[in-house]
């Protein structure tokens, strides 16, 4: 900011200087016109040098470091040259645009800079760790493993942990572009850079700085931009050679037509009124000779592409996937935690009519049957009983547990011979039985001997998954394929209600990336898989672009997926695609805008149409329109 | 193979950052080299061999581009 100030002074002072010096031309008579002439040349060269002085510095410092062709030099030289042909004011203006140009171009950083900051302000400066029994204010990166830290509210929690003592809610924002709260309370896990909103909370450290969420998204985020896009990288190639093209263009110009138009009748006449005609029209050229307007303008239209996704919740770990993903053709999802919550819960009860206890007594039987097990199920089960009748399990009731590896279990529930497990395990017993050809798990309880009903235990679907369907669709992705390790029924129900168009079921980790191979290959377009990151990370790493899911507090998925999605909403590919869209538009723009003014106007130049205000156009004009231009990236309505 | 991070203070001129990339690029023993404008800072891949000159070269590089940046280890 510094820098920006004093070269906004240095400005202010030098417009000052050059207004003054224009009025004396205009008004102030002097006695003789070469008097005149010399007075006005002191007080231009005068502005010139307020305005310009560090560039002049700066050139004369780097031709002696052996660097000739840079901005500077050739800024200085334009003057001088101008100078030279008798053109004050030009020679004064070329000088007082660069600076405006640079001023801006620094200013158009600044500000990037400050609004990624701003966006990412999720740092946390301190944590108050409980060390002895009293409170101590430390950097977070001090704090030690499993020791307890209190955040207050209206505090960042400053590294991941899980609630010991007390319950709050939870601003996640900045973190997941979520703008409902999240209730925490004793045993839940939090991920540094929430705010916490209203109770004390007590949390033990689980990851220290270094891993912690927090520092991890910030490393991302800064990092995103040094991969750079394929964009990107022509520019910074076409910038190489533009410049020494343009210059030695300029050369020509400037001393090619006057030998040739010095040859005319009666031999070689070098006249010095041509010369200067067409040194005006090469200094043209040297004004024109800075590609700043791209290789400012292309990067910052990228950082504010990454911006706007990180601001919606989405990582995206370079420009270069930024670039790419809005040509994705086709979409691969894998199923459990990425379409469907990854949740089990009980979804349907069969009571059979002559079972005595109902729909809440079969339910009671079967919570209380595989309370003992250790399979997710059982978990579910617990969860509808409680949610059901209110009360827990009570263990005391259950007696002669036997575990019937992949049937089922056999129990006795207050006294009572309890199955509960596949229709396997009817079959073994010989236990006639209704099929319930529901899907999902399917828990079938006999007891006493007896058929008594079954239970669905089933993953949700979540409830944005359909939505984001429509918007791939809609966004000219052709293909969406579901990779599942589950059963094909459970794989074909999902793909059914979200329209998918296929589904390959029942596979291990190493046949996804198989099947992902496959698909690749026989895909045109690019391919994107989307996978919740924890067992997906060699299939992630292997698509074009691998987004994971629900990214917080999962390493895996932020070590291998390219895009990460924050808040679990698979609706999100579309929205970065947007962005991308827009993103690569604005580029483009700039790119066509910027060169194609500049060719028009060094053509213009040549042939002695355009002026050197033109070519100060062509280069601080043409720098501000697609800075600006560049700044709109990221801004898109959802 | 190791990865070095240099902090550029006050790079704000994209132009020069792309020539400082280009010519740290082309140390020897520098696989690859990446500025990111944005965030002022320079990712340097290289071996472990040239680490002992590397800050030293860097330095020397930038001064040569953009006298007033500032370079910082990180």
């Amino acid at each position: 900011m510094k820098k920006i100030k004093k070269r906004f002074y240095r400005i202010l002072a030098g417009t000052a200087a050059f207004v003054a010096a224009l009025l004396v031309e205009k008004y102030v008579e002097f006695g003789s016109p070469s008097m005149e002439n010399n007075v006005e040349l002191i007080l231009f060269l005068i502005a010139s040098f307020i305005i310009g002085g560090d560039v002049i510095k700066k050139a004369v410092s780097n031709i002696t470091r052996g660097q000739v062709f840079d901005e500077q030099f050739l800024m200085m030289l334009a003057t001088v040259c101008a100078f030279f042909v008798g053109e004050y004011p030009e020679a004064v203006a070329v000088m007082l645009f660069y600076q405006v140009g640079e001023l801006f171009q620094s200013y158009a950083v600044y500000n990037s800079r400050k609004s990624i900051k701003d966006l990412m302000n999720i740092r946390p400066d301190s944590a108050n760790v409980i060390r002895e029994n009293e409170i101590m204010e430390v950097s977070p990166d001090e704090v030690r493993l499993n020791e307890i830290i209190l955040v207050k509210p209206g505090e960042k929690v400053p590294l991941d942990g899980v609630v010991t003592e007390g319950t709050s809610s939870l601003d996640t924002s900045a973190l997941t572009g979520e703008s409902i709260p999240k209730d925490v309370s004793v045993g839940d896990g939090v991920i540094s850079g929430c705010i916490n909103i209203n109770g004390n909370l007590r949390i033990q450290v689980t990851k220290e700085f270094g891993e912690s969420t927090v520092n991890k998204i910030l490393e991302l985020v800064e990092n995103a931009s040094s991969r750079k896009a394929k964009t990107e990288n022509f520019i910074t190639k076409f910038a190489r050679y533009y410049t020494p093209i343009v210059v030695i263009l300029a050369v020509l110009l400037a001393f090619v037509p006057p030998v040739i138009l010095g040859f005319g009748e009666g031999g070689f006449a070098f006249s010095s009124a041509v010369f200067s005609k067409w040194l005006y029209r090469a200094l043209t050229f040297l004004v024109i000779s800075c590609p700043c307007a791209l290789v400012i303008s292309i990067p910052l239209s990228f950082f504010g592409g990454l911006g706007g996704a990180s601001k919606r919740g989405v990582l995206v770990k370079g420009s270069n996937y930024l670039e790419i993903i809005s040509d994705v053709e086709t979409v691969v999802f894998d199923k459990t935690g990425t379409l469907t919550k990854g949740n089990f819960v009980v979804s349907g009860i069969q009571v059979e009519e002559d079972f005595e206890g109902g729909r809440k007594g079969l339910l009671e039987i079967a919570a209380h049957a595989e309370g003992f097990s250790g399979h997710p199920i059982a978990k579910s089960l617990a969860d509808a009983y409680r949610k059901e009748t209110g009360k827990e399990i009570d263990t005391k009731r259950v007696t002669d547990v036997l575990e019937e590896p992949g049937h089922g279990v056999s129990v006795k529930v207050d006294g009572r011979n309890v199955l509960a497990g596949n229709d396997k395990l009817m079959r073994k017993e010989q236990i006639s039985h209704k099929e319930n050809d529901d899907y999902g798990t399917i828990v079938y309880i006999a007891v006493d001997g007896k058929f008594a009903g079954s239970i669905v235990i089933s993953d949700e679907i979540k409830p944005n998954a359909k939505e984001a369907v429509t918007r791939l669709r809609n966004r000219g992705v052709k293909n969406l394929v579901m990779l599942t390790g589950d059963n094909p029924k459970a794989g074909n129900k999902v793909a059914d209600e979200l329209g998918l168009d296929t589904v390959y079921a029942q596979l291990l980790p190493q046949e996804k990336v198989e099947k992902l191979e496959e698909i690749m290959k026989n895909s045109t377009g690019r391919v994107a898989y989307v996978g919740d990151g924890v067992n997906d990370a060699p299939v992630l790493a292997m698509a074009d672009i691998g987004v994971a899911m629900g990214g917080l507090g999962s390493d895996a998925a932020i070590e291998a997926a390219d895009i990460v999605i924050m808040n679990d909403e698979p609706g999100k590919i579309a929205t970065v695609m947007d962005i991308s869209k827009k993103t690569m538009l604005i580029a483009w723009e700039n790119i066509v805008f910027a060169i194609g003014v500049k060719v028009l106007v060094l053509f213009l130049g040549a042939i002695g149409l355009a002026s050197m205000w033109a070519a100060v156009f062509a280069d601080v004009g043409v720098a501000f329109i697609a800075i600006l231009n560049a700044m709109r990236s990221g801004r898109i309505r959802e | 193979m190791m990865k070095k991070i240099y902090i550029l203070e006050d790079l704000d001129c994209a132009h020069c950052a792309a020539k400082i990339e280009a010519d740290v690029a082309e140390l020897s023993g520098v696989e690859s080299a990446a500025i990111s404008l944005m965030a002022q800072k320079l990712t340097i891949n290289c071996s472990e061999e040239i680490k002992d000159t590397l800050t030293a070269d860097v330095k020397k590089i930038v001064k040569k581009y953009e006298p007033d940046v500032e370079v910082i280890e990180k």
